[in-house]
């Protein structure tokens, strides 16, 4: 292993940042966003899940068949999947309704499936729990900034408190589905612009 | 009758699944970007997708909450979509070859797509009956493969154009994909 933890940590937050470096897990990143609050809830949910699972699979990784991985890798993440649906319903009720059937497809995210896959199934047991930190965190960072983007534009507050002036006329559009595809895409492409530089 | 076309008219295009309820947006933007893989991953979701809303409800209705272990549902659909692609793709291989050949390596990709997932929890959430649960998932089936298509058409003559740098591939495809869903937003008008 030529990395150091730290580098499996870091890459999650830059260079390959999920949604945008690696095109994977859409449907939540385009769904749950339309508030900064929803956006960071979901993402610590993923991250969640994506830690656990990276742990488990690593630990196990030795004694999983290879021909049948895939199907011993999604009953992992299904179990922790409904942990966290459960853990939810209890302290996080609100967010619990708000997120809806997003919460139980985090099983099918490809982001959780793939670092499994591509990760924590060959690697020990330290650096998976890093890799699935630093993916997690710079999921839900990506989700954040997206929902605060989408959120202030379409209503002109976050979290209840006024960004902009008086004048400012909410910007439906950001709110509703088109918005959210053509955020994504324009943050990608400011993405771009900074990774170029 | 009448109820049954508003239904199955709203779930392909006001509803539609990828454009309006953001399920299954990674393969939309995966394949899309030839006509042929769109062509091949829109057959096998509206083949996949049928199956999976019809047993998903039985196994629902007769199984988890007649048990009361509705707390399994996760990872009970999971299993049901995994096996049903796997079965699925043993069948056609064996009885079908040509149209295994067709859907290729789309078939497995099916497990992980959310629509499937989405539809099979939607349906439950909403409390449907037998046969409106088939009917509309064949109904958000249809409209998954109407967007894809429709998608990679629009897809292969923006990338036939110069676009600025940046915004190169899957940038530019979000984008067009966000046009794509304002135009299926002026359906809401119809219903």
């Amino acid at each position: 292993m030529a990395k150091t933890v730290a580098q499996e940590f870091k890459k999650g937050l830059w260079d390959e940042i999920p949604p945008f470096r690696l095109v994977l897990g859409l449907c939540p990143v385009l769904a749950v966003t339309t508030t900064a609050e929803n956006g960071l809830g979901m993402g610590l949910a993923t991250t969640f899940v994506l830690v656990c699972s990276n742990m488990l699979v690593s630990l196990l990784r030795n004694n999983i068949p290879s021909r049948i991985r895939v199907p011993c890798f999604i009953i992992i993440i299904a179990t922790f999947v409904i942990l966290v649906e459960l853990l939810m319903q209890a302290f996080a009720y609100g967010l619990f309704l708000e997120l809806g059937i997003f919460i139980p497809l985090i099983v099918v995210n490809c982001l959780v499936l793939g670092r499994s896959e591509a990760f924590a199934s060959k690697n020990k047991f330290v650096p998976s729990l890093a890799d699935g930190l630093g993916m997690g965190i710079g999921f839900t960072l990506s989700l954040g900034v997206l929902g605060a983007v989408r959120e202030s534009l379409g209503t002109g507050m976050i979290s209840g408190v006024k960004v902009f002036g008086p004048s400012f006329e909410p910007f439906e559009f950001m709110v509703q589905a088109p918005g959210a595809f053509v955020a994504l895409g324009l943050l990608l492409c400011v993405m771009n612009i900074i990774g170029k530089k | 009758m009448g109820d049954l076309t508003v239904l199955i008219i709203s779930s392909i295009f006001i509803n539609n699944i990828i454009l309006a309820q953001y399920l299954g947006a990674c393969p939309f933007v995966g394949t899309s970007k030839k006509m042929e893989t769109a062509i091949g991953m829109a057959g096998a979701v509206v083949f996949v997708l049928t199956l999976a809303g019809t047993i998903t409800w039985v196994i629902n209705t007769y199984f988890l909450v007649a048990l009361e272990i509705e707390f399994l549902r996760t990872i009970a659909f999971i299993m049901i979509i995994a096996s049903l692609v796997q079965f699925v793709e043993m069948f056609l291989k064996k009885s079908i070859p040509a149209l295994y050949a067709g859907l290729g390596i789309f078939l497995p990709l099916i497990t992980t797509n959310c629509a499937v997932m989405g539809v099979a929890l939607l349906n439950v959430q909403d409390e449907l009956t037998f046969l409106t649960a088939i009917i509309r998932s064949v109904a958000f089936a249809i409209g998954f493969g109407l967007a894809l298509i429709l998608f990679a058409g629009v897809r292969e003559r923006v990338n036939l154009g110069r676009t600025p740098g940046p915004l190169k591939d899957t940038s530019i495809g979000l984008v067009t994909a966000g046009m794509l869903a304002m135009a299926f937003i002026g359906f809401q008008g119809m219903v």
